[in-house]
């Protein structure tokens, strides 16, 4: 193993240079300096996502997102856009179960624009009625695209299977007739109800400092209130699959079958995340996807991309295998992974396959913060899943101390091959 | 932020660009062949790309296994690109573990081993990569553009190749192919990152110099003729969406009218980047052809770009036509906005304003360290470093006569490929 030396340890974000700062209106902010390029990202959410959507207008927090910089009290859609491109910035919004994100980037000297965009389209959108059809045509494209992709189709049947009664397993984009019933009273109120600074997270990484980026974050939306923010509701229990569920999509004229495999994963602060983490990337992951790659890639010449995934969100996770496939391999490719996750669970991974994970978990974190973009990344998950400011400079100890029996023991507490979903979309007959 | 390189060409031809950056403790290692599609022959057309796919097989040194287990277990990231005109390899180390990137390379440039077993199970593996792509209309599409829009010239086909080719190619034809391509007088080694430079220096000459040079490499493309007026085409498959793909024959990089095309994508489809690693891009809703077809709701999105290369390519111009639109419609308004743009001279400020946004997409890509050693390499495959390091300054001298000029040199529809894909509207059934 090659652990990180202590100077480069200290590279990573830490106490020492991370400014966390709490405004009196409820926003937190965490910035950390780079002066080795002129620019700036600024990362962050709120929590107004799409849990709050009712079933029958699912896509509402996705549709509410996506208009908030459709036009605002002070400027035109027009005038928004003419202010941020004309500086080559960007900004822009998306809807996740929990939350509303933003991102965006400018150069340092352009950051107070850029936060008095957010401002506005946080504060006072108008939702103009011509630019919210616009967007629905734009919404219902983007859906009648989905609905020939193989990759996408099989991922939300798995959603809608392993998070059944969960808003996990509910697309944030929704569907055509839900798309289609949203209308700009209920933008209007889903923003009312939703939007407040009390569960807003703000990252500022780049070249600034941070006393300025303090100031600049007060000056833009540290007057913000908003009394009628609603709580967030107790969401109900996922319980995990109880047999084997096949589900095979058909989507006519498709050269490739794309297969996905699994069932629940860990929480993101569960004790079993980090020997789950590890087991799946010798499941999938390392070097060229793992041992999954190495069976149904390398050995079997049977697709392009084959590897696992370990999806860790607030309340529940999922553990997947996703492989894209000829329809005529699709069958072999399953029983190939089958035998691959029976024997995940009924073996410890080998000393070597771990300590070769470990060193890869530490080795890789400086290169993951390379550019600010990696940096506000890791500050927000501190934030999200409350880690510490410390758990970067943590982190090695952490993943040195997982066993091949805590990977095993872990393993066989979610992986079950009596037990899974098995989703394939594609072509019944190659088109 | 330094900008010094350091550049040398050693005995055997082989080109070495190194930059040191301190800012993190990482080094970017790649290496870039004069090889690509552009020098693949019918019947071979895919070659290329496989050759670059055998170089992950291993050498005796070097087995497959073995490679790949040493990068990923320092925490390393490697990967590899065919393109139109090059191959490039690259890692990403911890600086402390770089000895293995030039070690490795300096290896496989020689000594691959190209194992019969190990061609046949990556010829179904490619084979797969390609059913993937054929799955999105765009890539049907774009592939009928391209073969439309060059008779004679080896940019007519796909990087990946033609499905045919992928089952005729043989190893011996592989070996040839790498044998031929892949020696030290067609090659750039970049480095850039947390190194001392004289050291790093000596290591790379004393390893690369060593290689004896290869014969004199062959580039059979023989240049295009003239379109001999519009050519249009259509591309029936399934789905809902009607996509459009305009591509007229555009400069090459070296050619002085490449800048002024560049100025002339950002006003008529926003900006495009140089970046392959991080800083992502400038939304374009300000855009002449953003307003004219998205703001107007003939088009779903507009999005255009050109690519740098040695012999003339493309510019493209990719429409998602909205489903209560004609294509004609969204074609007479196109040509609208490009005869505006022949017609009248465009005000120095929206010029001023393309080179902002270059500016900023600049100062994006420089935060990584990958993508500055990305950059050292990549000019010297379609002209030379300096045109990277100058290329801020030539859009500066753009001018509106020129942009005028240039549109009208280029974007006259005797110049261009028009595609549509016509979509079938089949629908897929759940089982």
């Amino acid at each position: 193993m090659s652990p990180l030396k202590p100077e480069n340890l200290k590279s990573l974000p830490g106490p020492e240079d991370i400014r966390r700062v709490e405004l009196t209106n409820g926003i937190v902010l965490l910035t950390r300096p780079n002066f080795d390029s002129p620019s700036v990202v600024m990362n962050g959410y709120l929590a107004s996502g799409s849990l709050f959507d009712p079933d029958d207008k699912l896509s509402l927090a996705h549709f509410t997102a996506m208009g908030l910089m459709r036009g605002t009290q002070r400027r035109s859609f027009h005038e928004i856009y003419e202010a941020m491109e004309s500086v080559g910035a960007s900004l822009g919004f998306g809807a996740s179960v929990h939350n509303t994100s933003f991102g965006g980037r400018a150069l340092a000297e352009d950051l107070p624009l850029l936060l008095q965009l957010l401002s506005e389209s946080l504060r006072q959108p108008i939702f103009p009625a011509d630019q919210l059809e616009k967007l629905r045509a734009q919404l219902m494209t983007n859906l009648a695209i989905r609905s020939q992709d193989t990759e996408e189709l099989a991922s939300l049947a798995f959603d809608g299977i392993v998070f059944e009664g969960h808003p996990y397993s509910r697309p944030e984009e929704g569907y055509p007739e839900t798309v289609q019933r949203v209308q700009r009273d209920d933008l209007v109120a889903f923003h009312q109800a939703h939007f407040g600074p009390r569960t807003m997270v703000i990252v500022i990484v780049g070249a600034i400092s941070p006393e300025q980026a303090i100031e600049q974050v007060q000056s833009a939306l540290g007057d913000w209130t908003n009394p009628q923010q609603v709580e967030l509701p107790q969401l109900p229990l996922i319980k995990p699959l109880k047999t084997v569920v096949r589900k095979h999509i058909n989507v006519p004229g498709k050269s490739q079958t794309d297969l996905i495999m699994g069932m629940l994963g860990p929480y993101r602060k569960s004790p079993d995340y980090l020997p789950a983490s590890l087991g799946n990337n010798i499941l999938g992951q390392f070097g060229m996807m793992g041992r999954i790659g190495d069976v149904v890639r390398e050995q079997a010449g049977l697709a392009y991309h084959a590897s696992t995934s370990l999806n860790a969100w607030i309340e529940a996770g999922s553990w997947e295998v996703s492989a894209g496939v000829n329809p005529a391999n699709l069958q072999r490719a399953i029983d190939l992974i089958l035998s691959e996750l029976d024997r995940f669970v009924r073996e410890p991974v080998s000393q070597e396959e771990l300590q070769d994970s470990q060193a890869n978990f530490v080795g890789r974190l400086p290169l993951s913060m390379e550019s600010n973009a990696g940096v506000a990344n890791a500050l927000l998950n501190l934030e999200r899943f409350q880690l510490g400011l410390d758990y970067y400079r943590r982190y090695p100890a952490m993943v040195e101390s997982v066993t091949p029996e805590m990977v095993l023991e872990t393993a066989r507490r979610y992986i079950d091959t009596q037990r899974l979903a098995i989703i394939s979309a594609g072509s019944d007959s190659p088109g | 932020m330094t900008n010094i390189v350091t550049k040398t060409r050693l005995d055997n031809g082989i080109t070495l660009h190194l930059k040191e950056i301190h800012t993190a403790p990482i080094i970017s290692h790649w290496i870039w062949y004069r090889v690509g599609s552009r020098d693949e022959v019918p019947g071979k057309t895919g070659i290329s790309h496989w050759v670059e796919h055998m170089q992950f097989k291993g050498t005796p040194r070097f087995p497959a296994g073995v490679m790949d287990k040493a990068i990923s277990r320092d925490g390393g990231f490697w990967n590899a690109f065919t393109y139109l005109d090059w191959t490039a390899f690259f890692e990403t180390l911890p600086a402390d573990s770089i000895d293995l990137a030039y070690q490795l390379e300096a290896d496989r440039m020689v000594n691959s081993s190209y194992d019969p077993s190990e061609v046949d199970s990556e010829r179904t593996v490619i084979i797969s990569e390609r059913e993937g792509s054929e799955n999105e209309p765009m890539f049907r599409l774009g592939e009928a553009v391209q073969l439309a829009a060059f008779k004679v010239h080896p940019y007519h086909h796909e990087i990946i190749g033609e499905k045919e080719d992928l089952h005729r190619i043989q190893r011996d034809d592989l070996y040839h192919h790498y044998r031929s391509y892949y020696v030290p007088n067609n090659a750039v080694v970049a480095v850039a990152g947390d190194f001392e430079m004289q050291t790093m220096l000596e290591k790379l000459s004393q390893l690369y110099g060593k290689i004896p040079p290869g014969p004199t490499t062959q580039h059979p493309a023989q240049p295009e003729p003239p379109l001999d007026g519009e050519k249009r085409l259509e591309v029936k498959g399934p789905g809902e969406t009607t996509f459009l793909q305009l591509a007229y024959r555009a400069p090459s990089a070296a050619d002085p009218d490449f800048f002024g095309m560049t100025v002339v994508d950002s006003l008529l489809t926003g900006p495009t980047g140089l970046n392959m690693f991080g800083g992502g891009g400038i939304s374009n809703k300000t855009s002449r052809l953003y307003r004219a077809l998205v703001e107007r709701e003939l088009a779903i999105s507009v999005n255009g770009g050109m690519q740098a290369t040695i012999d003339p390519f493309l510019y493209d111009i990719t429409i998602t036509v909205d489903p209560r639109q004609k294509v004609e419609t969204n074609l007479a308004i196109l040509d609208g906005e490009i005869r505006r743009l022949q017609d009248e001279p465009v005000s120095p400020a929206e010029i001023a304003r393309a080179i902002k946004q270059a500016r900023a997409l600049f100062a994006y890509g420089s935060e990584n360290i990958t993508n500055q050693a990305f950059w050292l390499g990549y000019a010297e495959m379609f002209a030379n470093y300096d045109w990277f390091v100058n290329y801020v300054e030539e859009l500066e001298k753009i001018n509106p006569v020129d942009v005028q000029r240039i549109a009208q040199t280029y974007l006259s529809s005797d110049n261009r490929v028009v595609g549509t894909y016509i979509p079938t509207g089949d629908q897929g059934e759940n089982e």
